[in-house]
């Protein structure tokens, strides 16, 4: 099937460049797997060689999915080309006029390699750049890359960690489980907590937005809430800085667990900024000999005093702070497969005839927030997306329900005036009125008691075999019908009988469907009887 | 009364002992229907309280008072009612199907209302001679009862209509619709007491008529989903015109069971009433669904869809699946293979469980008996407060055909028009899957910002095949 494809080759047929990243990344923008769908939208896809050799994706494994393998300046002076990290300049240089750039590009941090961008003729497209918005979300690389990176921050703790995660007894005595901390519960975050807990350790977790709470209990961590007054909801689904009081409480926390548990990841990162410092030199010098810290933020400036960015350090008292930089790059495979399909997804909203012609739509907020340069013009930065990602409305939901209860029925004193009225009248009645009518009203509400104290206790469930019964039993308006039909006067007998007919329809007929129906309710052990 | 016996029995007094006994079994009967494990032999109890009702009825009128009456006739159609009227009650008992019980249920309302109003007439027509105040009050009884048996005469044969689609469920707003509702009212006030002072025949016409057209516009300016509140509200009345017969015959069982059923009936209204956040006068008078539909219906957001093979996936790896089914489940006759998705999940380990919302469906319960027939057991068929506070540790909900009952803007935007009302709170869970024929919103007209969480994806088409689709794939 291969060669049907290389064949099929023409000239108008945009070409897709998958080049090798420089330096010591191990990741490439495109697995064999991606590439089969990559070719499905219309492309032809040409692979640098030796592009996916780092994610044990060999050539061959590319030429049997249906790309080609080319040179270096070939995949550079494809229409499209496809990256992981931000290009250098020469690598820019290599570039074709109206070329199309497909990369992390952070231009929120990188103003310079906008600037240099925009000099140039080509399209640049950031992928990091994706509005967090449900939509988006299979084109989130941040997201894809943060959750393996907060997996393998587990991982590499783990090795450096002298022992066991899980709590044992065992013969040679009891192994208590480690403790660990996950500073910033985003996607990272959770994914170091679930990954955390899954080896057994006891996993706490801080965050600023308390919405994230029920999350980290779900995957088996506890949150652990800063107690101050004021709440953070962010409108773009990202965290934001933190008030001076917050701070402070946090603060405490983040000290009185340093002198308690093994490990330490932390996660915190706010979009634009330097990372906040979250854990001190003090409360790294009152944490255990052998405890680890993995700072996931050490790139940004890193959460922790101390941790230097993409350096092993270990700290005079025997404490190791790890801040690799290159977290998802340590499983590159699987962070290859993940980032070539937030990519492929782009692809396929820019491609939507299928036919291999990118086409870029302002109109749609996605496509406008990614787009840093177009056609050599800087649109750089994009209007911001409002997103409500998060629906914390606890808060009005509460002072709905007092409400409710007295739009929705009588309230008490109502009631109480209800009652005092239906009883006022009854004995008006009843003092007024001929012997049988005063018995008959004595029957009549003592019935109607019975009946909401007999009818208050029936199951929901059983409510319709319920209204069957009354049916038939209200059908009891036959003996009445009956009474009258051995009357002399035929009018009167015709009319009783056609009474008869009905009612005896409604009588047979409801204890029948009402029999039938509780034929058919079954509890579990007797279902297949 | 001649004695028929020797001593103090009498036909007569052994036939109030009967009815006596009779309205005691009826109401051991209601109670037995509280719980599942009594039910069957409630219903026992009903049949016997009935079989003893009829055969003493049956020998008050053979031995009671042979007097003027033409007896041989009275019997022979007494016999070929019975018998006709017995066959074709059991006749449509067995064939209706469970989707179909909210109809059947409401056509029966109407025979115990349309012999309401043949009673009356007949008390008008002939009745024994009675003096001065007895005589108004006997006038008086036979305007009420034809008036509450002619309500539900037609008042249940629209809510049949409505209900079997042969009619649209949308409610009928004339101008004026309140007015018109209580201009027939006091019509009908006005004529009682003209009725009283001096009978006549064509008041009694006049009131059947009003009546017939009052139980018609009623029920019409009341939309299809709040059927639930209807029904019970015609159980309740044709038990009142049941108790309005017993005050016209003098006769203490048809008040009792009258008594009970019109009791039942309120109840069951008011449960559903407060199940919706709504007072029972506003759903009686109608126009909930007008008000609402004018409520904001802007677009909340961007869904995202499921395939069936994908939720299938999905469901095999949860641990625990809660299933909220609503009318749409009904509609698409998907009970069967809801069910048997429930039974394959659970023996492949995973916790299923059935969260049915109060006024799911168009009749109280209507959900619990479509699930009952397709052999779900009702131990995992739990009631929304049973289910609400273990929502939030349930890995993946399936939402089929179910709208208003599963929408958070009930409890979260004070604004909406559904504000307030119990919902279940679905959103809470892990993931939620919503079957739905198209993203049109719900009965009550309020768009659903279910659709568009983070946690929810919709599976398009009818709820049976997307069902069976699952199962293929499972």
């Amino acid at each position: 099937m291969m060669p049907a494809r290389v064949t099929k080759v023409s000239f108008n047929l945009t070409q897709l460049g998958i080049v090798a990243e420089a330096g010591h990344e191990t990741r490439v923008a495109a697995t064999p797997a991606t590439v089969k769908q990559l070719l499905a939208l219309g492309f032809e896809v040409l692979v640098e060689t030796q592009a996916g050799a780092a994610s044990s994706f060999p050539d061959d494994a590319y030429v049997q999915s249906g790309a080609r393998i080319v040179s270096t300046t070939e995949a550079w002076a494809s229409d499209v080309v496809l990256k992981i990290n931000p290009p250098t300049n020469d690598e820019l240089d290599q570039l074709q006029t109206g070329a199309t750039l497909i990369a992390q590009l952070s231009p929120g941090l990188r103003p310079e390699l906008v600037e240099d961008l925009a000099r140039r003729p080509i399209t640049a497209l950031a992928l990091d750049a994706v509005p967090r918005i449900s939509r988006a979300q299979s084109m989130d690389v941040l997201s894809s890359m943060a959750n393996i990176a907060g997996y393998r921050a587990v991982v590499e703790a783990a090795h450096e960690f002298g022992r066991f995660f899980t709590g044992q007894v065992t013969a040679a005595g009891k192994v208590p489980p480690a403790k660990v901390l996950v500073a910033g519960a985003g996607v990272a975050g959770l994914a170091a907590i679930g990954a955390a807990s899954s080896l057994g350790a006891i996993v706490r977790a801080t965050d600023p937005r308390p919405e994230v709470a029920d999350q980290v209990k779900s995957i088996g961590g506890e949150y652990l809430k800063v107690e101050v007054e004021e709440q953070m909801q962010s409108t773009d689904g990202y965290a934001k800085a933190t008030s001076d009081a917050y701070n402070e409480r946090a603060a405490q926390i983040y000290s009185e667990q340093a002198a308690e548990v093994d490990i330490i990841i932390t996660t915190a990162l706010i979009p634009g900024r330097a990372a906040p410092r979250l854990i001190t030199a003090a409360d790294v010098a009152s944490m255990k000999p052998g405890s680890v810290i993995v700072d996931m933020a050490a790139g940004q400036g890193g959460n922790v005093e101390g941790s230097v960015a993409g350096e092993r350090v270990v700290t005079p008292n025997g404490v190791i702070i790890l801040g690799y930089t290159d977290l998802p790059g340590r499983l590159p495979a699987q962070a290859s497969q993940l980032y070539g399909t937030n990519i492929l997804n782009l692809l396929k909203l820019l491609t939507p005839g299928k036919d291999g012609q990118l086409v870029l739509d302002f109109e749609d907020v996605v496509q406008r927030s990614v787009t840093v340069v177009r056609s050599g013009e800087k649109t750089w930065p994009p209007p911001p997306v409002q997103v409500a990602a998060a629906p914390p409305q606890q808060q009005p939901a509460e002072p709905i329900t007092p409400a409710s209860e007295h739009s929705g029925g009588l309230g008490a004193k109502g009631q109480g005036v209800l009652i005092g009225v239906g009883i006022a009248l009854l004995f008006l009645v009843n003092a007024v009125a001929p012997a049988p009518l005063a018995q008959h009203f004595t029957v009549l509400i003592l019935s109607v008691v019975i009946g909401f104290y007999v009818i208050g206790k029936v199951k929901h469930a059983l409510h319709t075999p319920l209204m069957s019964v009354t049916n038939a039993i209200s059908g009891i308006i036959v003996v009445g019908a009956m009474v009258q039909i051995t009357s002399g006067n035929l009018l009167v007998q015709i009319l009783s009988a056609c009474a008869v007919l009905l009612a005896t329809i409604n009588i047979f007929g409801g204890f029948a469907v009402t029999r039938r129906m509780l034929a058919m309710f079954s509890r579990g052990g007797s279902a297949h009887d | 009364m001649t004695d028929q016996l020797p001593g103090l029995l009498t036909v007569g007094s052994l036939a109030s002992a009967a009815y006596i006994t009779a309205g005691l079994l009826f109401i051991l009967s209601l109670a037995g229907l509280s719980k599942h494990e009594t039910s069957r032999r409630g219903v026992v109890f009903g049949i016997i309280g009935m079989t003893l009702a009829l055969l003493s009825t049956v020998a008050l009128s053979l031995f009671g008072d042979p007097g003027e009456g033409n007896q041989r006739l009275g019997l022979t159609l007494l016999v070929v009612t019975v018998v006709v009227g017995g066959a074709i009650g059991l006749w449509r008992a067995r064939v209706v199907e469970m989707t179909g019980m909210p109809e059947l249920i409401a056509l029966l309302h109407s025979f115990v209302g349309l012999a309401a109003v043949l009673v009356g007439w007949n008390g008008h027509l002939e009745h024994p001679p009675l003096d001065g105040a007895l005589e108004n009050i006997h006038r008086g009884e036979v305007f009420i009862g034809i008036f509450i048996g002619g309500v539900t005469f037609t008042g249940s044969i629209v809510a049949f209509l409505k209900l079997s689609a042969r009619m649209k469920s949308r409610p009928l707003t004339l101008p004026g619709k309140n007015l018109i509702n209580l201009v027939l009212l006091v019509a009908f006030v006005v004529l009682t007491v003209l009725y009283v002072q001096n009978t006549a025949l064509w008041q009694l016409v006049t009131v059947t008529v009003l009546a017939f057209v009052l139980g018609w516009h009623l029920v019409a300016s009341i939309g299809g989903g709040d059927m639930p509140v209807v029904v019970s509200m015609l159980n309740s009345y044709s038990g009142w015109a049941a108790a309005a017969a017993g005050f016209l015959l003098s006769n203490d069982l048809l008040i009792i069971t009258g008594a009970l059923v019109g009791s039942s009936g309120a109840y069951l209204s008011y449960i559903m009433c407060k199940a919706m956040n709504r007072s029972f006068l506003s759903v009686i008078a109608g126009g909930f669904g007008i008000e609402a539909s004018a409520s904001k219906d802007e677009e909340q957001g961007e869904h995202r869809e499921i395939t069936a093979e994908e939720t299938a996936e999905l469901l095999a790896s949860a641990d625990s699946v809660v299933i909220t089914p609503g009318y749409g489940m009904a509609v698409a006759q998907a009970q069967y293979p809801v069910a048997e998705l429930a039974h394959r999940l659970t023996e492949q380990g995973v916790k299923v469980r059935f969260g049915i919302h109060p006024v799911a469906g168009r009749l109280p319960g209507h959900m619990n008996v479509l699930l009952a027939e397709a052999k779900v057991p009702y131990d995992i068929v739990l009631e929304m407060d049973e289910i609400n506070d273990e929502l939030s540790e349930t890995t993946v909900v399936l939402v089929i055909g179910a709208n208003d009952t599963v929408n958070p803007a009930a409890a979260e935007d004070p604004g909406s028009p559904i504000a307030g009302m119990p919902v279940l709170r679905v959103w809470e869970s892990e993931r939620v899957i919503v079957f739905k024929r198209s993203m049109a919103s719900g009965y009550a007209g309020v768009q659903n910002p279910l659709f568009f969480r983070e946690n929810s994806q919709m599976l398009f088409g009818d709820a049976k095949e997307r069902v069976e689709d699952i199962l293929r794939t499972l």
